[in-house]
This record gives C-alpha cells, sequence and structure tokens, in this order.
C-alpha cells in the first residue's frame, strides 16, 4: 500500500539569511560566504572541525541539514532516511578550482583534499556521516529547481522497505551566486507534499 | 504490478561500438587496456582503454548533425542512437532520458577547448542530447560518483514501477582527462600496469572511457534475448568516510541485503556476482568483506575493470550489459588479470571464462562520498 507523505519542515540558507519553515533564524552580516559560514556555524553551535575542510557546496549543504535536523542523536540513526540531493552547477564550484591547479605544467599541484570534492554526491555523504543515515543517496542535475521530479522520486523510494522518509532538495554554488532548500519528506507533517506547495515553499521566504 | 525490464542495449568502447561485438571479445579474453601515450593526458605513458577519435568521428558523422558536438556528446549520441532506432519507441511524455555521468564535458574546462565553458554544466549536457533525438520530457542526470551507472539503472525502475515512465532510456559516459588522471595519480590509485582486481599483486586502478545505454521498459514486447527482468535494486551510504571504503563493508552488506529482500531472493539463489573489483587496495579488500558478510563468498564473482579500466559514470551500466549478454550466453567471463587471491576473505573469482547455466546475477558498485549500490537481475 502507498505510504502517505507530507512535508514535516524545511529550510533555507539563502545569501541573506537561514530560515527554518516561516522563521528567520539567523541573518548574514559577514558578507563574503566563508565569513558567513563562519557565523552561522558558531550561531547555531555545531562543534565540528571538518566543517572547515569541506567546499562550500558541502558547508552549505551541510549547515542546511543541520538546521533541519538539528544536533545528531543516536535516535535517529535507526531512522530510514534517505538522501535526494539536486542542483545545476553539480560540483562545478570545486571543479573550476581544481582545473586551476592543473592547468599550468609549471605550477601543477593537483591535491586529492580538492579532487574529492570533485563529485556533487560528496555533500551527501558528509552529511550521511554526521547524521550516521546509513540509507538510500542519490544526487541529480536540472536546469533548475524541479519540485515534479523530486516528489515522484521521493515517493517511488518510500514504497520501499528501507526508505521511510526523505531528506530532500537543491543545494547550489555557482560562483557568487548560491542557495539551499532542504525539506523532509515524512508520513506526518503540516505541509503538503506536492508540486504546487513545493513551488511556494521553494519561492518563500 | 507490473515488472521492469532491461532491454535494447549498447556499448561504444575501444573493444567495439556493439555490445555483441564487444561480448565477443571478452568472451575470448582480449582487453580494450592499451599503454596509452598522451602528453596532453599524462606526462608518462598509462594503461587506459580510449575510444579512437578517427573511429568515432566517422561513426558520428553517419549521424548527420551539423551542430558540433564535444567527445562525449559523441560518444552518448551514437549509443543511444543505436538503442533508440532498434527499438522502434516513439518519444512521447511518457519516455524518460536518464543521463549517467560522473564529469560529463569537464574538458571543456581545459584552456584550449573550442567549445564554451558553459557547456561543462550537466544540465547542458542533458539538453544536447534531448534537442538532437526530441526527447519531450526533461533530461534526468544521475551524477553519483561511481554508483551512477547501477543507481541510474535503479532510478530507472523506480519511475517506470511508480508509474511516471512506459520507458526510460538510460545512457552512461565519462571521459579519460587530465582533470580525473591527475585527480586518480593525487591519491596514489593508478597502476602502472594493466590492473589486476582481487589479486595478491594487485597495484591500483586504471581508467578507461566507454560509452554505455540500455532500454528499461515495463513492455515485455519490446524485449531482445538477452533482456533481464530487474529484480530488486538499493543503495546504501556507509556513512563512514567521504574517500575510503568502510572498513566493515557496511554500506555494500546492507545493499545487496536490501536489494535481495526486495527481490525475494536468498544468496543462494545468485548465480553470480558482476562486482566493482577497482583493483585498489581497500576497495577489494572492503568488498570481500561485504560479500562474505552477506553469505556470498562462494558466488563465482568477477570485476571487468581489468577489460576496460575503471570507466567512473558509465561501469555500473557497462558491467551490467555484460551481465545481461552473460546469462544470454550461459557464460561466466574470467576476471582477467587475477591470479592468486589477495583479500582476507575468500572470494571465488572466475579465473577461466566458462560455461555454466545462469539465471541470475547480482551487479554493486562502490564510490566516494561512501555510496554503494546493488541490483539482481534474472533472465527473462
Amino acid at each position: 500500500m502507498d505510504k502517505i507523505s507530507h512535508i514535516s519542515a524545511y529550510c533555507h540558507v539563502k545569501k541573506n539569511a537561514i530560515s527554518l519553515n516561516e522563521n528567520i533564524l539567523f541573518e548574514n552580516t559577514a558578507g563574503d560566504f566563508a565569513g558567513y559560514m563562519k557565523s552561522a556555524y558558531s550561531h547555531f553551535k555545531i562543534e565540528y572541525p571538518k566543517f572547515f575542510k569541506m567546499d562550500r557546496l558541502s558547508k552549505l549543504a551541510f549547515l542546511a541539514a543541520e538546521v533541519l535536523l538539528g544536533h545528531p542523536n543516536t535516535s535517529k540513526e535507526n531512522r530510514n532516511m534517505a538522501v535526494v540531493l539536486s542542483n545545476s552547477a553539480s560540483s562545478l564550484d570545486t571543479d573550476r578550482k581544481y582545473q586551476e591547479s592543473i592547468s599550468d605544467a609549471h605550477n601543477f599541484y593537483p591535491s586529492p583534499a580538492v579532487f574529492v570534492y570533485t563529485l556533487p554526491n560528496i555533500c551527501i555523504g558528509e552529511i550521511s556521516i554526521r547524521h550516521k543515515l546509513r540509507s538510500e543517496n542519490s544526487f541529480f542535475i536540472f536546469d533548475a529547481f524541479s519540485p515534479g521530479f523530486l516528489k515522484d522520486y521521493s515517493e517511488s523510494l518510500l514504497q520501499t522497505d528501507n526508505t521511510d522518509e526523505v531528506l530532500c532538495g537543491w543545494a547550489d554554488v555557482d560562483e557568487d551566486s548560491y542557495e539551499a532548500f532542504l525539506y523532509l519528506v515524512s508520513p506526518i507533517g503540516n505541509y503538503s507534499h506536492d508540486e504546487p506547495q513545493l513551488t511556494k515553499l521553494y519561492a518563500t521566504p | 504490478m507490473h515488472n521492469t525490464y532491461l532491454s535494447h542495449n549498447n556499448i561504444v568502447s575501444s573493444l567495439g561500438f556493439d555490445s555483441v561485438i564487444v561480448v565477443d571479445q571478452i568472451s575470448n579474453e582480449i582487453s580494450g587496456l592499451r599503454l596509452i601515450q598522451e602528453p596532453k593526458i599524462f606526462e608518462s605513458p598509462l594503461y587506459s582503454s580510449m575510444i579512437s577519435e578517427e573511429v568515432l568521428n566517422e561513426v558520428f558523422d553517419r549521424l548527420r548533425t551539423k551542430l558540433p558536438h564535444t567527445r562525449l556528446e559523441k560518444m552518448l549520441m551514437v549509443s543511444l542512437k543505436t538503442i533508440l532506432k532498434a527499438s522502434k519507441i516513439e518519444l512521447t511524455h511518457r519516455v524518460g532520458l536518464l543521463i549517467s555521468t560522473t564529469k560529463g564535458n569537464i574538458d571543456v574546462l581545459e584552456k584550449d577547448s573550442r567549445f564554451p565553458k558553459e557547456r561543462a554544466y550537466l544540465s547542458t549536457l542533458g539538453t544536447e542530447l534531448q534537442n538532437y533525438f526530441g526527447f519531450v520530457t526533461e533530461p534526468i542526470v544521475v551524477s553519483n560518483a561511481c554508483v551512477s551507472g547501477v543507481l541510474a539503472i535503479t532510478v530507472a525502475k523506480r519511475l517506470v514501477d511508480h508509474g511516471k515512465f512506459d520507458h526510460v532510456f538510460v545512457v552512461a559516459g565519462d571521459l579519460v582527462t587530465k582533470f580525473i588522471i591527475s585527480g586518480f595519480n593525487s591519491f596514489q590509485a593508478l597502476s602502472d600496469l594493466p590492473c589486476r582486481p582481487y589479486c595478491k599483486s594487485r597495484s591500483g586502478i586504471n581508467i578507461g572511457e566507454v560509452a554505455a545505454s540500455v532500454l528499461v521498459t515495463k513492455d515485455k514486447s519490446r524485449l531482445v534475448e538477452e533482456s533481464v527482468e530487474i529484480l530488486g535494486a538499493a543503495s546504501c551510504n556507509d556513512a563512514n568516510h567521504i574517500s575510503g571504503p568502510s572498513r566493515t563493508g557496511e554500506g555494500l552488506f546492507r545493499s545487496v541485503n536490501w536489494a535481495l529482500k526486495e527481490a525475494h531472493l536468498s544468496p543462494e539463489d545468485i548465480d553470480y556476482i558482476s562486482a566493482h573489483g577497482t583493483a585498489t587496495m581497500y576497495n577489494d579488500e572492503m568488498e570481500a568483506i561485504a560479500f562474505n558478510r552477506a553469505g556470498l563468498g562462494d558466488t563465482p564473482l568477477n570485476s571487468l575493470k581489468g577489460y576496460f579500466g575503471h570507466t567512473l559514470g558509465a561501469s555500473g551500466l557497462l558491467e551490467t550489459i555484460i551481465g545481461m549478454h552473460s546469462l544470454q550466453r550461459n557464460t561466466l567471463f574470467a576476471s582477467r588479470g587475477f591470479k592468486e587471491l589477495g583479500v582476507s576473505q575468500s572470494l571465488n573469482i572466475i579465473e577461466k571464462t566458462t560455461p555454466k547455466k545462469l539465471n541470475t546475477f547480482l551487479k554493486t558498485a562502490s564510490g566516494f562520498g561512501g555510496s554503494n549500490t546493488a541490483a539482481v537481475f534474472r533472465k527473462v
């Protein structure tokens, strides 16, 4: 039988602010990305030094997941929470940085610490490690936020025995622009899980 | 509830541009790996399987497109064209296009590329294919490291089962580039010799390139003689490390268990495992642990990396297609490069290409980001 799904919570990390559902939790006063992430890290008392080794896409997605899911705790470990993320620029932000490091034969310094982030799904790995999510995971690329596909794919995962919830959404970093919109698809929740609702939540606040 | 099948399929590789030709070569234990001297990609010669530019252009010219296309687009278009034509399926809103790649047109970021840098966006790659073939649905790109190819098949199955599509064309490809080679080299993961998965003397991976495509369909009248049914599939993250596999093989172990459960099969029902086997120390060891935990230590197993190297986002699809032909031919293909077991747990590595009655196979893959996937297939 089909499991009924709702959206139980959603989180935005935008240039100006971080919000959970309708509430703004943190406003960016730092200006640049690095400063913003650092001050948000302190504000939300994240205490996870590995955060600073991550590339920009992973930092962004990780932070959004942290706000949405809260601090990791053991009660979540056995929740079968799939992770389905998407974006437009894949890992191009780090790809460009890595390409820079190998484009000049006289200044050739490929680094494994950079290369590993040249895959978009690494941010799913970071979130999975933090929240101990041994679950279904996949990263998709679309020109723009694609609510219809994400809804269909999340629902199809919920039909399987090993998925009860889906951490789903969009996390994109491309040169000067960046945004994350993550939401949790659960059996219970205050928001309906359909395309118009997703379009609306993505566009607010 | 209907069943979901893999049907028309194609491989574009250094061993040929047609699945049957490629599988014939494999059944004769012929490898597509060569010592390649290409200073633009790597300073010293290295073992790789690369597609001949000349042959690719010759075949691509038959597609009669006036627009300029990148090397990867040509590979994908040639592969996809073959199965689209053979399937005779009309491209309606019930037909999906799913593309599996890790790096897409990453070579356009190189200084001397004649394509604009925007071509590196994976959705642009999708649009190029959509426009050429005339798909009416938006292309879906899966980019999930080295499990992308198997994952793409499972995503297609889920979308068909969920009623979103009747048919999905899945196409996968990645290139051998300076970007990829220098990156794997920085991890000290490359072998100087043809790779030897699971062997005591293994010394790392070779990187290769292919394009592969398959039709995923629920329509039993659209099948071919090597068609298989997808019985079960799952992916599971290790939640352990972003670049190293789990020491306990947890994610792969769970993926296999979940896939078997969905397939309503037990380990004894699996006739053959088409494993990932990259020939790095850690990967092969992790797989040996996971397969033994799953009760599959005695099941005949191979890695096909000795024929093509690791073809990244295409590998899982490529190896699944070869698995389909393996079942149809009732033949276990030798795990090329293997001599003596070099992992801590027993594995039943296929040392010689041998005939055997086959009905089912398990395909697995693991990759960066802690990702693992498994899928179970059965002869139709």
